[in-house]
């Protein structure tokens, strides 16, 4: 694999522009200095409660996502190319989710092949022909970025379900600054605090005509035991609205109310971190417990607004990934901004005799997968894993799409042998109301701590880095 | 708010002050049981607490017969025992965690930095009675925190107030226990009245709801039963009496029910129970019968825990 592009480092010596002041000041620190933040930041993270749980690990049920202090930094110039990419790309899958549950122009066009559309577990029929509030399905996107190169952006992966991270990106920030007031001292960073305000006159937005003028917004949660509760108590709270459970609604007359200590209260939008699948019994998996029976059908009715909407699964697909420039191309007539990573779609016959001879070079990924689980990194795999793997592939070809592996870029990150370079990754949070598309600047970085290694996923070993954009 | 939020915010001060109250139990027979066996009598301390803290039937269950050893580890540190010092801690972070929203940062964080805390001692236990003795002022220490943090940092609403009822119903229900385990030692009648075993039985009672103090100063008395009998049900300024409890119960609801506009069961029954306390005095009760009194109490006492619940938290 080639030597991946460094965000700080230019081969030669010379450094990019948005981290001269940092090397500067990382001359000027002793590495006991950075070390005591370091470990003044876990204890932090620790006291708060910032944790996540494992799926599948009986001990430490609740684990720290590693931090790591050296800040990633991007130019203002960067960042405005990107927000221009990003909000071009939220906007086609809204269009796309739209046309899909409608009119179907795209199929028609024959754009995206049919089958992969309606043989979709994640697509839902009953979202067919449903108006839902202001048109807008995919509320809070959350956009994997990756870089190679100083000149492109490309897209790993869009989140248009429950992407979550976003108080990553918030505590992270919030724990910089107190840790770090010099080093902001020395730099003009833009800020990211208002991003909870910005959720929130989102989600206002675009309650239901039936609403009062004072919608009542409340975010909907799996409960304690979910691995990203956290988020959601913490999002609730900066919010200002309820954090409610299943238990706590009921339908009434095709209206959801929350049970109070003042009896029942109508709410209007909920903000749900609840899976499709589970979000009401009688729609749907009949044995959540987790959902709100009859809230499908208040939905229909047009009493609730749901964000993100119910059946976004299918704009994020990652068979639907591979036809995404396509997609931007055929609603809005431009070229895309961001690019796409070279995708094989394993269910065309010519795609899979190419990913088959060329495993040991190639990310394979489940259609369907998600969090880093079930793929295979074919350079950092052993011989035995890649012939599973070829058997899995040959027994369930549509099931899968390769891509190439792509030397991500890298930023300096704190290790036990001193600071080195890891690669990083990048989710902006995407904000759709009804009348506009809004970023914070920045996003959560998230970085693969082990050296060599690609895999930044927090359920496989990654941390976590504070983003910063600079204000120029 | 939501029913979940105001129950859980009413159980987590609950499980706070049992907690403490268990320390406290447990400290106070330390100290008792450490005196030469003349001064103490023949009942058996460890038993006592066992049955103030209203498990002693699932503990004979398990043990043959109650020590310092197996009392201290089952009301501390077991698992099996739901109101143990652990499971009161594990529940109260539970329950923080589940209404963090609803908490204020210094009220999480003095719960959720207890909880890392104790993780090492639950681990590893207490060796040593210096260990233990740290362990138990910690306990209280937590709860004096937390309670200090609620009332310097919560907003005055709904939160606020139904986390103050779970406290007081639960501080009231603890005195009456050990007013209800101990109530012999307090009858005037019966022999050896101001020997020296009830002296210390007396100034243990007083130790366990933190009292010793307040009763010198309130009475400018030696001790003497039925002036302690008086301080822990009927002294309207002693914090942990019946009395008070009975106040802040009653003042909460009222402040429930004019922020909600309407009145219930709940605040009927508090008022019905705040009014007998102030109309009654040590001789009516000790003529009617101490246990019988306490009894009542007790029963009364939970009863308003059905019923706010009833009303309010599902």
């Amino acid at each position: 694999m080639a030597v991946a592009f460094d965000e700080m480092n230019i081969p030669g010596g010379d450094l990019r522009p948005a981290y001269q002041e940092l090397a500067r000041w990382l001359k000027e620190t002793p590495p006991e200095a950075l070390e005591y933040r370091r470990q003044e930041a876990e204890l932090l993270f620790r006291r708060i409660g910032i944790t996540f749980a494992v799926y599948g690990e009986a001990e430490s049920t609740e684990r720290l996502i590693p931090f790591d202090v050296i800040p990633r930094i991007m130019s203002g110039k960067e960042w405005t190319l990107l927000e221009k990419g990003l909000k071009q790309r939220v906007r086609a899958l809204n269009m796309f989710l739209r046309d899909i549950y409608h009119g179907r122009d795209i199929l028609r066009a024959e754009i995206v092949p049919d089958d992969l559309i309606f043989q979709n577990p994640v697509f839902r029929p009953e979202m067919n022909g449903q108006q839902v509030p202001h048109d807008v399905y995919v509320h809070i996107a959350g956009i994997d970025i990756v870089r190679v190169d100083a000149e492109d952006f490309i897209v790993l992966e869009d989140n248009a379900r429950t992407p979550s991270g976003v108080s990553y990106m918030l505590e992270n920030r919030e724990i910089m600054m107190r840790l770090f007031p010099d080093l902001f001292a020395r730099h003009r960073v833009a800020p990211v605090e208002r991003y909870p305000d910005e959720l929130l006159s989102a989600l206002r937005s675009v309650a239901p005509l039936s609403a009062s003028s004072e919608p009542t917004v409340a975010l909907l949660t799996p409960g304690v035991y979910n691995s990203a509760y956290y988020e959601h108590s913490f999002l609730a709270d900066k919010l200002g609205i309820e954090l409610v459970e299943g238990r706590d609604l009921i339908v009434k007359n095709n209206e959801v109310f929350m049970r109070t200590t003042e009896g029942l209260k109508r709410v209007d939008v909920i903000y749900r971190r609840v899976d499709d699948d589970f979000l009401d019994p009688l729609t749907f998996r009949p044995d959540s417990v987790l959902g709100v029976p009859g809230l499908m059908s208040a939905y229909a009715a047009g009493n609730i607004t749901l964000a993100n909407a119910v059946g976004t699964g299918i704009a994020d697909d990652k068979a639907i990934y591979s036809y995404m420039p396509d997609i931007v191309k055929f609603y809005l007539g431009e070229e895309p901004i961001l690019k796409n990573v070279p995708t094989w779609r394993c269910r065309e016959p010519k795609d899979l005799a190419y990913v088959l001879d060329n495993l040991s070079e190639l990310v394979v990924k489940e259609v369907h997968g998600s969090g880093g689980y079930g793929m295979l990194i074919g350079p950092a795999a052993t011989k035995a894993t890649i012939e599973a793997f070829r058997e899995k592939l040959k027994r369930e070809p549509e099931g899968f799409i390769a891509q190439p592996t792509l030397a991500l870029s890298t930023c300096p990150t704190c290790t036990a042998s001193g600071l080195a370079p890891r690669h990083v990754d990048l989710r902006p949070f995407v904000l759709t109301g009804s009348k506009s598309t809004t970023i914070v600047p920045g996003g959560l970085t998230r970085v693969a701590l082990k050296e060599g290694s690609l895999v930044v996923n927090s359920s496989q070993g990654g941390g976590t880095k504070d983003t910063w954009i600079l204000d120029e | 708010m939501l029913s979940r939020t105001a129950e859980n915010l009413y159980w987590l001060a609950r499980y706070v002050e049992r907690a403490e109250y268990l320390a406290r139990t447990i400290d106070a027979t330390l100290r008792v049981t450490a005196l030469p066996a003349a001064y103490i009598g023949k009942t058996n301390e460890w038993d006592s607490a066992l049955l103030t803290a209203g498990v002693a039937a699932s503990f004979y269950q398990k043990y043959e017969e109650a020590n310092e050893h197996n009392v201290v580890d089952y009301l501390s540190f077991s698992v099996d025992n739901p109101s143990s010092i652990r499971n009161c801690i594990e529940a109260a972070r539970l329950n923080s965690r589940s209404v963090r929203t609803a908490l204020t940062s210094e009220m999480w964080d003095t719960i959720n930095s207890a909880w890392i805390e104790l993780q090492e001692v639950w681990s590893k236990g207490t060796s040593t009675r210096e260990d233990l003795a740290k362990f138990l002022r910690f306990v209280q220490e937590t709860s004096l925190r937390f309670d200090g943090s609620a009332y310097r940092t919560m907003l005055r609403n709904d939160a606020y107030w139904f986390s103050r009822l779970g406290l007081h119903l639960e501080r009231a229900d603890n005195t009456a226990r050990i007013l209800d385990v101990k109530y012999h030692v307090l009858l005037p009648e019966e022999e050896h009245v101001g020997g020296p075993l009830d002296f210390y039985q007396w100034s243990s009672i007083l130790r366990s709801v933190s009292a010793l103090t307040a009763y010198h100063w309130v009475y400018r008395e030696t001790l003497k039963p039925w002036l302690v009998a008086d301080l822990l049900i009927l002294n309207g300024t002693l914090p942990r009496s019946l009395a008070s409890c009975y106040d802040n119960l009653v003042r909460n609801l009222d402040q429930i029910g004019v922020a909600y506009g309407r009145q219930g069961p709940a605040q009927r029954h508090a008022r019905g129970i705040r009014n007998r306390l102030e109309h009654s005095n040590m001789n009516d009760i000790f003529q009617h019968g101490v246990h019988e009194f306490i009894q009542e109490f007790i029963t009364d006492n939970s009863r308003l825990g059905e019923i706010i619940t009833k009303q309010y938290l599902i």
